[in-house]
């Protein structure tokens, strides 16, 4: 098994200690650090989120990987100074305003994170001009709300309303979740999709990145 | 102490909770507990939280990147929230006259009774007292808390069908688990 394959299976297994070693020699060996990610710790994470969605195994096995995952970031970071990362998309993501449920939103960003996505997480609380600020500001391809109220869904309707007016709508995608939401109160207030969980955040950034 | 369990509950009368559940006037045209309350025998309103302690301690296990630590304690911090709400529910209906079989408890936000109703509720019950506060949009902080109403009555005042309007979009049905083991209880 080359390094990388080893890299890949020891960040499936989500042990931390063997991927920061791993990290570590392959960039002794020289090998880009670009390389390292994407075939390494990325195709590692992609087996971790094809597992979870077949049910093989369960979120905290894919919560262990993204740990080691981040703990391989920072190895790496230094060694990526003025390189750019190929990314699989942007999306700024927050809860919306009048709302302080986060661990749906923070699961969501880790899994998107997992899969190659750059995630600029506002965390909770979120007013609608920060969402549309900051996806204007940084080019963003998703705007990504949760809520887990029904008194705090109103709120995503505002910031697609914002994003009308900024004319961001159609061009940065809207992606909407939380236990109160369903399908119909995402396509009536205008938002491109609504995701039941991480996997299909994933999956439906994929669609839209890749169309 | 990561978790510094504390609650409150206060008997209340049939017409006294009317108000309490008709709250903003906001709950849908029928819901389950509109017709329990009124054939109960006991009724109290009560409150609960785990304090601010755990969810600072679930943020701090984010933000140092132990996600599954920190998601484990988030879902056993919530099941504690419940177990404390029973713990109340069992108090309650110790303290009681005998005359009832059976008990149940409901919350605002749940089954047709509009979230909103948590600001009559905080109203009469003021569960400040045990540092629970209550946000414009009907949210409690500490994020590990549950408030409702303990209802105490005979078991078949408990049973009802699931066929409510806003039944066809209920993913958990946990009614038909809480309406068993009421059947259950001798
Ligand atoms: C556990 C739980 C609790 C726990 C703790 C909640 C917490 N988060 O800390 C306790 C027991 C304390 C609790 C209390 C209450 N709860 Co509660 N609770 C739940 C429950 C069962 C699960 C929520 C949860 O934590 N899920 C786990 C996380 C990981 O899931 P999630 O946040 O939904 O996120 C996932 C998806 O939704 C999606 N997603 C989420 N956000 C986003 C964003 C994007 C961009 C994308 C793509 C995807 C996505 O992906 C995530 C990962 O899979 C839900 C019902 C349910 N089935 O979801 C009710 C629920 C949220 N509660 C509800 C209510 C009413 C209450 C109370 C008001 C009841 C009361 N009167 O006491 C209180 C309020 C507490 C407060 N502080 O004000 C209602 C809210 C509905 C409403 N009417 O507004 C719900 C929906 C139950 C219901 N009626 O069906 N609750
Ligand atoms: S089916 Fe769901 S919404 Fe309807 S009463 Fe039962 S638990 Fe409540």
């Amino acid at each position: 098994m080359d390094i990388l394959e080893e890299l890949s299976a020891s960040l499936e297994a989500g042990d931390t200690a063997a991927v920061t070693r791993l990290t570590t020699e392959a960039v002794a060996q020289g090998l880009a650090p670009e390389i390292i990610t994407g075939h390494g710790l990325v195709a590692g994470m992609n087996v971790v989120g094809q597992k979870f969605k077949a049910h093989e195994i369960f979120l905290p096995d894919v919560l262990l990987a993204a740990r080691a995952m981040h703990a391989a970031m920072e190895i790496l970071k230094p060694h990526l100074v003025g390189k750019q990362l190929p990314t699989a998309g942007k999306v700024v993501i927050g809860t919306v305003q009048g709302d302080l449920h986060d661990i749906g939103k923070n699961l969501v960003s880790i899994m998107l994170r997992g899969a190659g996505f750059e995630v600029i997480d506002l965390g909770k609380d979120v007013a609608p001009e920060r969402f549309v600020d900051e996806a204007e500001k940084t080019g963003a391809d998703a705007i990504g709300m949760s809520a887990l109220l029904t008194t705090t869904m109103p709120m995503m309707k505002e910031v697609v309303a914002l994003a009308k007016k900024r004319g961001l709508y159609g061009k940065t995608r809207i992606l909407v979740g939380g236990a109160p939401l369903t399908a119909e109160y995402a396509e009536e207030i205008g938002a491109d999709a609504y995701c039941f969980d991480g996997t299909s955040a994933v999956d439906r950034m994929r669609e839209f990145a890749g169309g | 102490m990561l978790a510094a369990p504390r609650s409150v509950f206060m008997e209340i009368t049939r017409r006294d909770f009317g108000a309490v559940f008709e709250g903003e006037g906001l709950n849908d045209s029928e819901a389950p507990l509109g017709g329990i309350y009124e054939r109960s025998d006991g009724l109290a309103l009560f409150a609960v939280t785990l304090g601010r302690a755990v969810s600072r301690q679930i943020t701090d296990l984010f933000d140092s990147h132990e996600y599954a630590a920190g998601a484990m304690l988030d879902s056993t911090a919530s099941e504690s929230a419940e177990l404390a709400a029973t713990s109340v529910e069992r108090t309650f209906v110790s303290g009681l006259d005998a005359g009832f079989e059976a008990s149940m408890s409901f919350s605002p936000g749940y089954c047709g009774w509009h979230i909103s109703a948590q600001k009559k509720l905080f109203e009469t019950l003021q569960p400040v007292d045990i540092g629970i506060t209550l946000t414009d949009t009907f949210l409690m902080q500490p994020l590990k808390s549950i408030s409702g109403v303990i209802v105490a009555g005979r078991k078949e005042i408990f049973i009802f069908d699931d066929n409510f309007e806003f039944c066809s979009t209920c993913r958990t049905r946990t009614c038909r688990d809480r309406m068993n083991a009421i059947k259950k209880q001798v």
